[in-house]
């Protein structure tokens, strides 16, 4: 396997709360291959949102980002401000959740694909911008491209925006792409075609990827190799066959317990996933993680005496060796 | 025209026959015969006749409504009670030194909102937004003549810089025009600023608060192209309604900074036909300013729509 | 329908209770801005009513020997064209600005809150005409509209506080009548309709209630623009007439003099001013306090053109 792409080691967040300090990504460790998808998975609040936003400096100021993430062999968190501009959208394209807030209302689409081009020097001159521009929004399916140029985001519906915000994403030609949850706010059945979508997009330009969600049907579709996320902390990554079919982790097996059936999984995202709410308790907040392993309080096998006191350490519990399978549990071999 | 402007427009025609009812009452609201209170000691039976037979007073109400509106709406104010010439002609006099000032001082209070209350919203808590919350907050509890009086008193009496009073029209002088319009319009502006700088702030704030800033940021443009077309553009949209209503304001807030200048406007004009009694003039003069002010305020939802692509579609 | 003399079970009130309304209060004055306009309120109020045991002379003592005398030991505020003693005559006035203001927004209150009452709770034509009635009033200028009930009814501070009081009416009927908007639908009003509660009950006891919150900060906001609208009605000569002190008439007496003596003029703009930003700094923090959805007038301003977007802002 080639160097990869993306390579983050002991990825930290703090932010500052009015009620403290809040480590929303507590030392994350992951790498993402040459045209590869990396989902990273967990529940809202559990820091995967974060995790990317910290690569390409989208905090606010007041958030204290460590670690080292190698991107094309620089590291994005030792860059300024400008360096970081030519990443964004060049290097890196980001794709966000909800298209109704993540276009501006009052500029036409075709003013927001021609600005990034314009930034990046990919074309010079508005001509030249807007001809590209409307090869993209072919590109990401969007009829009639040149009218569509003209139009303003509420003239377009849910799916039509998110295809619009793909190809400003895909605009400067990204070695990878960062989607943000970019299929919760859309109805199933267009879910569907925006997954299809960027798996294509993804064949033809070879780009890597790395998907954010709560869905593990989108997952199970999609992605190489996953990376669990639970109260800022990685619990258990690997490929995905090996986390699907031997989760480690109660965490993990909590949520794939609530999933139906693994071939109803494999079919793809067609229908809603459920949320991940199987497992009793809700995360916890930021501020205030426990002081052992996060999960304990919510852990339905919990009583290792070391589970409140200590953190379990991310080991190999399975796959081979460019894709280890690991988790962060003392119960990684007991569990049947 | 979409269905919205036209609601709007009609809704906006029925207060305005609600308003030429109101000002058609103000004359016969008056305890006592008009005509004799507005001639006082000058009175003279021809003179008295000849106004009670132009204004109408002869006739059922009705009538001398229909006649009244009638001719407001072909530009026929009526006479004046006091020296006999056209109210319309009065006007259109004193029309171009209030129009001056309500520009001008809109121009003023741009000048200092859209700065302020910018630099106010990116940084927040910081000196600039402490500044700019006391400076706004002092300037809507300031009243305008006040603050035209110490205007008055530092920069046309102890710097002597500019005049204390009076207007050039711009057709006879144009730098003294200016000259004549800096106090005045600075007077009014700060206040109006003052409010206006208030709205920016929230206005920037909540654009900047907005996903599609991130989507801008992420696209890897500079910080200069994400404020100004993706925070200030949409954040001057409210902007634009809130200034027009402020203008609105201004047309009548200079009544009494025009005093204070001495400056011949529609304000002054008002006051002079309240003091002799000159109703036909204050008709026409309330009237108009109400007929503006609803105008602007029409002309601002519908302008809103044609800026904003969400209303317009 | 006969109703029973008392319900079984009372409804559901949501007015809060005396508790509710002391840790408001407490919270507004944790506030420095609200505390310290409360305090200037305070302060005013006291100067109002013991004005003739404060002032150092009476309101028109004239002593043309002592006239245009600077600030100084003597005359703290200094003297104006007659001689009278400036501080005195600035004392005295901050009652006239305090009577006119509470009278006027009295006034706007009574009328307008009842008007929007009406309005809200019966909607239909009640609504259509009230509203109507009210949006004329509001296509007037703010200060030409007073300007125009005085024309009719003759300068003065009685009509002074009439027209004033006319001019900021609509401002509590559309409030009003947006809260009650907001309120009429929930269960508890519904509930207590339904065993059998009169009109005027429901909406004196629970209709009311719910929708002061932004009257009151309503109050707070048109107490200052009223005080604003009395000193300059006084200013042009329409509001309080001489010799009675008022501080928009000693404004427009100490303009002649603004070259040989600037405390004549200065020091009651400073008191009006210092009023105003009281009123408005209270009418920022109650806002706060009890109706942060709302926010600043300004702000509600955003977006959709429309009517909410007057409210408030006038001066």
């Amino acid at each position: 396997m080639s160097a990869p792409v993306l390579e983050v080691a002991d990825l930290r967040v703090r932010l500052e709360t009015p009620r403290g300090p809040a480590h929303v990504v507590d030392g994350l460790d992951y790498a993402v291959g040459a045209g590869e998808t990396v989902a990273i998975v967990g529940e809202s609040g559990s820091g995967k949102s974060v995790s990317v936003l910290a690569l390409l400096g989208l905090l606010p100021a007041s958030a204290t980002v460590t670690g080292t993430a190698s991107f094309g062999g620089r590291d994005l968190l030792a860059m300024s401000e400008a360096e970081l501009r030519g990443v964004r959208g060049n290097g890196i394209g980001m794709v966000f959740q909800d298209p109704m807030t993540s276009l501006n209302p009052v500029l036409s689409v075709g003013r927001q694909l021609t600005e990034g081009l314009l930034a990046h020097g990919v074309v010079t001159g508005r001509a030249a911008a807007r001809a590209r521009a409307a090869d993209l929004l072919a590109d990401v399916g969007l009829p009639d491209p040149r009218g569509a140029l003209e139009r303003y985001p509420h003239e377009l519906s849910g799916g039509m925006r998110q295809r619009v915000v793909i190809a400003i994403a895909l605009a400067g030609e990204p070695r990878l792409l960062v989607a943000d949850e970019a299929t919760t706010a859309l109805d199933v059945t267009v879910q569907a075609q925006i997954v299809d979508l960027v798996t294509r997009l993804q064949a033809e330009h070879g780009t890597a990827v790395v998907w954010i969600t709560h869905d593990l049907g989108v997952v199970a579709g999609i992605a190489d190799r996953v990376l669990v996320m639970y109260g800022g902390r990685c619990v258990e990554d690997g490929g995905v066959d090996d986390v699907f079919d031997a989760p480690a982790h109660p965490y993990t097996r909590g949520l794939l317990g609530a999933l139906p059936a693994r071939v109803d999984a494999q079919r793809g995202p067609g229908r809603r996933a459920p949320d991940l709410v199987a497992i009793a308790g809700t995360p916890p907040p930021p501020t205030e993680l426990p002081r052992g392993c996060v999960f304990w309080p919510r852990c339905p096998v919990r009583g290792d005496v070391r589970c409140e006191t200590e953190q379990p350490p991310l080991v190999r519990v399975g796959g081979t060796d460019p894709r280890p399978h690991r988790a962060a549990t003392f119960y990684g071999r007991e569990i049947p | 025209m979409s269905g919205f402007a036209l609601r709007r427009a009609a809704q906006s025609l029925v207060v305005l026959l609600g308003v030429s009812l109101a000002v058609f009452a103000l004359v016969h609201l008056v305890p006592g015969d008009p005509v004799r209170l507005a001639l006082g000691t000058r009175f003279d039976q021809a003179t008295y006749d000849a106004l009670r037979e132009r204004a109408g007073l002869d006739q059922p109400l009705p009538a001398q409504y229909l006649q009244w509106i009638g001719g407001a709406v072909r530009g026929d104010l009526g006479v004046s009670f006091r020296s006999g010439e056209p109210v319309t002609a009065l006007i259109l006099e004193r029309l171009p030194a209030t129009l001056s000032l309500a520009l001008g001082s809109i121009v003023v209070a741009l000048l200092i909102a859209v700065p302020l209350g910018t630099a106010s919203a990116l940084r927040p808590r910081s000196a600039v937004d402490g500044l700019g919350t006391v400076v706004s907050q002092i300037g809507i509890s300031v009243p305008e003549f006040w603050m035209g009086i110490m205007l008055i008193l530092l920069f046309a009496g102890t710097l002597g810089w500019f005049p204390a009073g009076g207007y050039v029209p711009f057709a006879r002088d144009p730098a003294g025009w200016l000259h004549s319009l800096v106090l005045p319009a600075v007077t009014t502006g700060l206040v109006s600023g003052s409010v206006l700088t208030r709205f920016t702030r929230s206005s920037v704030l909540e654009a900047l608060s907005a996903e599609h800033v991130r989507t801008a940021r992420a696209k890897g443009l500079g910080p200069r192209a994400v404020l100004s077309w993706h925070v200030l553009r949409n954040a001057m949209l409210p902007l634009v309604t809130v200034t027009g209503v402020q203008l609105a304001y201004l047309l009548s807030g200079v009544v009494v900074v025009e005093i204070v200048f001495a400056w011949p406007g529609l304000g002054q004009l008002a006051l002079q036909a309240v003091e002799a009694r000159d109703y036909p003039l204050l008709q026409g003069a309330v009237l108009l300013f109400a007929v503006v002010f609803l105008l602007l305020n029409l002309g601002v939802d519908l302008l809103y729509g044609r800026l904003d692509p969400r209303i317009a579609a | 329908m006969s109703a029973p003399a008392r319900p079984a079970a009372p409804p559901v009130r949501v007015r809060p209770e005396r508790g509710r309304w002391r840790a408001t209060l407490r919270l507004l004055l944790s506030s420095p801005p609200s505390l310290f306009a409360v305090l200037v309120l305070l302060a005013v109020v006291v100067v109002a009513l013991f004005d003739e045991q404060i002032a150092p002379t009476g309101f028109n003592e004239v002593d043309v020997s002592d006239r245009l005398q600077p600030p100084g030991a003597g005359h703290w505020f200094g003297t104006d064209d007659l001689g009278r003693d400036v501080l005195s005559r600035v004392v005295l006035g901050a009652k006239v600005s305090l009577q006119v203001g509470t009278v006027a927004v009295g006034f706007s209150l009574v009328v307008g809150v009842l008007a929007g009452l009406l309005a809200g709770f019966y909607g239909r034509w009640i609504d259509a005409v009230l509203m109507r009635l009210m949006d004329v009033l509001f296509a007037f200028p703010a200060i030409l509209l007073a300007i125009a009930v005085i024309a009719v009814l003759g300068p003065g501070t009685t009509n002074a506080m009439i027209a004033i009081g006319i001019t900021y009416t609509p401002v509590f009927a559309r409030v009003t009548r947006a809260a009650v908007l907001g309120v009429r639908e929930q269960v508890f009003v519904r509930a207590s309709r339904s065993v059998g509660a009169s009109d005027a009950r429901l909406l004196l006891r629970h209709v009311l209630p719910n929708a002061l919150p932004p009257i009151i900060v309503q109050t707070s906001v048109s107490l200052a623009f009223a005080v604003l609208a009395e000193a300059a009605l006084s200013f042009v000569g329409l509001g309080t007439q001489p010799p009675a002190p008022s501080w928009g008439r000693m404004l427009s007496e100490g303009r002649g003099y603004i070259d040989l003596a600037w405390w004549i003029a200065v020091f009651p703009g400073l008191a009006i001013v210092v009023l105003v930003l009281a009123f408005n700094l209270l009418g920022d923090g109650l806002r706060d306090v009890l109706d942060p959805q709302q926010r600043s007038a300004l702000e509600a301003a955003r977006h959709r053109p429309g009517r909410r977007r007057r409210a408030e802002v006038r001066r």
